[in-house]
């Protein structure tokens, strides 16, 4: 299922440190993946686990120092992180554009939404302010806002949390980026506006062969919503594989105790009132354990675990996972010569 | 079953207590105006503590064959119009002016903080009240209503320490009265309600500990308002009466001799420059450092 | 004799505008919701944002003063309580709130936050009560060792397991669980759940279980009761509710659950628009705005909650 092109996004051996005062955290580890064009990429995990730094470490959102990134960010053959901050700029919006999870806060209070818009428009595309108006106000439409021509005279707080988080989709695809990073696109919203903007984020992704990588927790819409699924855990990635195997045959520990984790409703009567739980709490950054990070809550680790950082295991195409239990014998052998 | 056993203490970042005591350790300490304030506060506190032994004078007794006498090996700041050490007498007006600032904060808080605690958690009537009196009196200037206690009250240090003292209490009512609002509708003011617990017992146990931040910084800060009105009245003639030593009182005697002795001027002058500057960079320095929306 | 009958409850808030403080509105936050809760039972009480269902939880404890209506918690009218009695009351009625993070005085330490219903209520020498909570801690899986910790020391399941204890204190017979879960993750998110079910089974405890994730409200719940602005629309035993909701917008809510299974394609009922403004709900049935089903007859008249049999209630003209 690999699509043969390039990729329009490949993530090489990305590292993202903060220095506080408290000492160096890791969030993001040793980070590899690609984006193809036109396919939604889940990237799941729970809180901590360097999801959200990973994508903005992508667009370089953030201040560097306490951050510091490393690695390579490859966009359309095209190593960001070496760009200067004024051709990062372009990118941002033009190429690769973010929807943040508070649509709350990630409007400005006091510019008319039409405005918002407008104002990106203009910036990458060198339209006149009234070009850039005009399409302000057919964005608004095309993420199916009713009267948008007097709704992007409207500021803000006028609008309900969904209708923001359209017209941040609205501002996001309005230089029709190939790439678009959702940070928790949903999460804020309640269940039946979420149904509506997972249905519009689909349209729109077909309308416009745009590749989305999609940043949630909620395993319901990376089932819903993505075709290949990333999973990540303090830092790493643990396991990446096509979205129907990860839940028909999920291979790490971690993944298997995450979907064993979640109610689903109308399976009460199989599963009983028991949830399968995973025992612990992801640990500190700052103090992650030895070997694999998943360790100590994990119930099958092998002995070598606690002591030897697990390799990645291909073991198809596009299906790889990190864990000493998917290792053949030659590779736990060679690792007790490291 | 439970993840008590399989969950070991290394995991939940221990000593994370002295962690936030010392990210405000160390954002305090890369402010560097804070820090002078801080050492200039020590000085300070450090000589109106030790002033008999920094100076074996009596700094109130009179030489009057030594009068007005310019900065000397005897006398290393000279002397006042009646040959007293103005040394000594800085040292000495350093025990006066902390004692009348822990005098006039104590004023403020006891009065200051119940008001501002009553006012803000039971609101309605009450609060208005204390409200509208708050606002008369914030409509002076401080040093005015000072001014007129004092008329009303008499002079002395005593009556100086109430009347400044009283001047600060609608600042710290308002204060207190602000964080008030805020921590009211915290959850865990809810949650106390919920488990049966008095009010009295939240405004002391949970309330009162959370406003704590801003009013230890009004505090800092207010110690150098205090010195600078006590000096204030003090150069008028009713403050702290003579011969106690005052810097106030030092500088408005010395007015008379501004042009053949200027240092009988400029000593106490500077005494409650460094004093009230002391005071406010440290306050600043601490409001910073405390306030855990400022970042490093 | 149910634990627990709430009668019409009712939660008007007045909006004031303007200079001059002129009432210009009113906000019914619950307006007139009934339903009783039986012993070592759960209540599911779900809705979304906006819905009036934290709201309704605080009113049944009195920590908001409803407006109407009757509460009645083990044979007492919590509507005449005033006072120590009504601090007594609490005793035995606890709730469980959805933040951990800022449920908990940050200026407290853990063991003087879960002794302090215990210093409210009971006369324990501090041997006496050091013991009672370690009991808690060991109770809710905490080591009694992590006693003199602060919050901030601790995870969000960990201190949502604080708050449990606290809520264990003094021996409840229900607890309101509002959203105890939301604030926390799926890995932690099921260690919580379980506690809870296993707490449930151990001290017969009844919940009222407040939510607005359908699926966790499944799973724990016995009874199940759907939430639309301000009032009850649908209730039901969790079976009869999730296999054959009735009222539209319960259906519309069920089938907008994302399913974590990519092999299900499930077909999605789309509501219009968003939950109007319950400072100026809609007439008749306050649905019919969204409302894929609606008729004339929907927009004149308000639905009343009814037994269509079994014990399943619901407020629709067509159910």
């Amino acid at each position: 299922m690999n699509p043969p092109e390039a990729p329009l996004l490949a993530v090489r051996n990305l590292h993202t440190r903060f220095h506080t005062l408290d000492g160096v955290v890791n969030a993001v580890d040793g980070v590899d993946f690609e984006v193809y064009p036109g396919e939604t990429l889940g990237l799941v995990g729970e809180s901590g686990c360097g999801k959200s730094v990973t994508a903005f470490s992508i667009l370089q959102l953030l201040r560097c120092p306490p951050a510091e990134i490393q690695g390579q960010v490859e966009f359309e053959g095209v190593d960001l992180l070496g760009l200067d901050k004024e051709a990062v700029r372009r990118i941002r919006g033009g190429g690769i554009s973010m929807i943040f999870q508070e649509p709350m806060t990630s409007l400005n209070p006091v510019l008319k939404i039409g405005e918002q818009i407008a104002e990106g428009v203009r910036v990458h595309k060198k339209m006149t302010h009234r070009q850039s108006r005009r399409w302000a106000v057919e964005m608004l439409r095309m993420v199916r806002i009713s009267s948008p021509g007097s709704r992007a005279r409207q500021y803000p707080h006028k609008f309900s949390g969904g209708m923001r988080q359209r017209a941040m989709i609205a501002m996001a695809l309005s230089c029709r980026p190939r790439l678009i990073l959702a940070d928790e696109p949903t999460t804020a919203l309640d269940v039946t506006i979420q149904a509506q903007v997972m249905e519009l984020m689909q349209e729109l992704k077909k309308e416009f062969n745009t590749a989305i990588v999609l940043i949630t927790h909620d395993l319901g819409v990376i089932a819903e919503m993505a075709s290949r699924v990333v999973v990540m855990y303090a830092g790493k990635i643990v396991e990446e594989a096509p979205v129907r195997e990860i839940f028909k045959d999920p291979r790490h520990p971690y993944t298997r105790g995450l979907l064993g984790s979640i109610p689903v409703i109308g399976r009460k009567a199989e599963t009983g009132r028991r949830l399968q739980e995973i025992p612990g709490v992801v640990p500190s950054p700052m103090e992650a354990p030895p070997g694999c990070r998943f360790h100590p809550r994990c119930s099958e680790a092998l002995a070598l675990c606690s002591t030897q950082p697990p390799p990645v295991i291909r073991l198809t195409d596009n299906r790889c996972v990190r864990c000493w239990l998917e290792a053949g014998d030659n590779e736990k052998k060679t690792s007790d010569f490291v | 079953m439970t993840d008590a056993s399989t969950e070991s203490p290394r995991m939940t970042q221990p000593a994370a207590t002295a962690s936030r005591f010392r990210r405000q350790w160390a954002k305090l300490k890369r402010n560097k105006a804070a820090l002078v304030g801080g050492v200039l506060i020590l000085v300070f506190v450090l000589t109106a503590l030790l002033a008999p032994v920094l100076y074996r004078g009596n700094p109130s007794a009179p030489n009057l064959m030594k009068s007005l006498e310019p900065p000397s090996l005897e006398n290393p700041l000279g002397t006042d119009e009646l040959g007293r050490s103005i040394l000594g007498r800085i040292i000495y007006g350093a025990r006066v002016s902390l004692l009348i600032a822990v005098g006039v904060i104590a004023v403020g808080i006891i009065l200051g903080i119940p008001l501002g605690l009553i006012s803000g958690y039971y609101g309605g009537k009450v609060d208005f009240i204390i409200q509208r009196i708050t606002d008369a009196m914030l409509a002076f200037p401080g040093f005015l209503l000072a001014l007129a206690l004092v008329a009303v009250l008499g002079i002395g240090l005593k009556n100086t320490m109430i009347s400044i003292g009283i001047s600060m209490v609608p600042i710290y009512i308002r204060l207190v009265r602000g964080c008030v609002l805020s921590v009211r509708e915290e959850i865990y003011v809810e949650a106390a309600r919920a488990v049966g617990t008095r009010d009295a017992v939240i405004l002391i146990r949970h309330i009162l500990p959370n406003v704590m931040v801003p009013i230890t910084v009004q505090t800092t800060l207010g110690m150098g308002t205090a010195i600078l009105f006590a000096a204030g009245l003090g150069f008028l003639g009713i403050g702290v009466q003579p011969p106690t030593p005052e810097w106030g009182a030092m500088l408005g005697s010395a007015r008379n001799y501004l042009f053949h002795a200027p240092h009988v001027a400029t000593f106490p002058g500077i005494a409650i420059f460094l004093a009230v500057l002391s005071f406010n960079l440290f306050g600043d320095g601490l409001r910073d450092a405390l306030d855990p929306r400022f970042k490093l | 004799m149910a634990l627990l009958e709430v009668e019409d409850l009712k939660k008007y808030f007045v909006v004031k505008r303007g200079f001059f403080s002129r009432n210009t509105g009113q906000v019914r936050a619950v307006d007139g919701v009934s339903f009783t809760l039986e012993r070592g039972k759960t209540l599911g009480l779900v809705g979304e944002s906006g819905c009036g269902k934290t709201t309704l939880g605080r009113c049944i404890l009195r920590l908001i003063e409803p407006t109407a209506g009757r509460t009645v918690f083990n044979g007492t009218d919590l509507g005449q309580l005033e006072g120590g009695a009504l601090r007594r009351m609490r005793a035995g009625f606890q709730i469980i709130f959805q933040d951990p993070f800022s449920s908990l005085d940050p200026r407290m330490n853990v063991g003087q936050i879960i002794a302090e219903p215990l210093r409210n209520h009971l006369k324990l020498s501090s041997s006496e009560m050091r013991s009672r909570v370690a009991d808690l801690m060991e109770k809710v899986g905490l080591h009694p060792r992590q006693m003199v910790r602060y919050p901030h020391e601790f995870s969000g399941g960990q201190r949502q397991r604080i708050g449990i204890a606290r809520a264990l204190a003094l021996n409840p017979l229900a607890i309101i669980c509002d959203e105890p879960v939301s604030a926390l993750d799926v890995s932690i998110q099921a260690q919580v759940i379980n506690l809870l079910a296993r707490l449930q089974e151990e001290l017969n405890l009844s919940y009222l279980f407040i939510a607005h994730d359908l699926s966790v409200v499944e799973h724990i719940s016995d009874r199940v009761a759907v939430m639309y602005l301000g009032r009850i629309v649908e209730l039901a035993s969790d079976e009869q509710l999730y296999r054959n909701p009735l009222h539209p917008y319960s259906r519309a809510l069920l089938a907008a659950v994302p399913v974590p299974d990519p092999e299900i394609k499930k077909e999605k009922i789309l509501l219009e628009g968003d939950m109007p403004s319950s400072l100026s709900p809609p007439s008749g049935c306050a649905f019919h705005t969204r409302c894929p089903v609606r008729k004339e007859i929907c927009i004149e008249q308000a639905p009343v909650l009814q037994d269509v049999g079994d014990g399943h209630r619901v407020a629709c003209h067509f159910a």
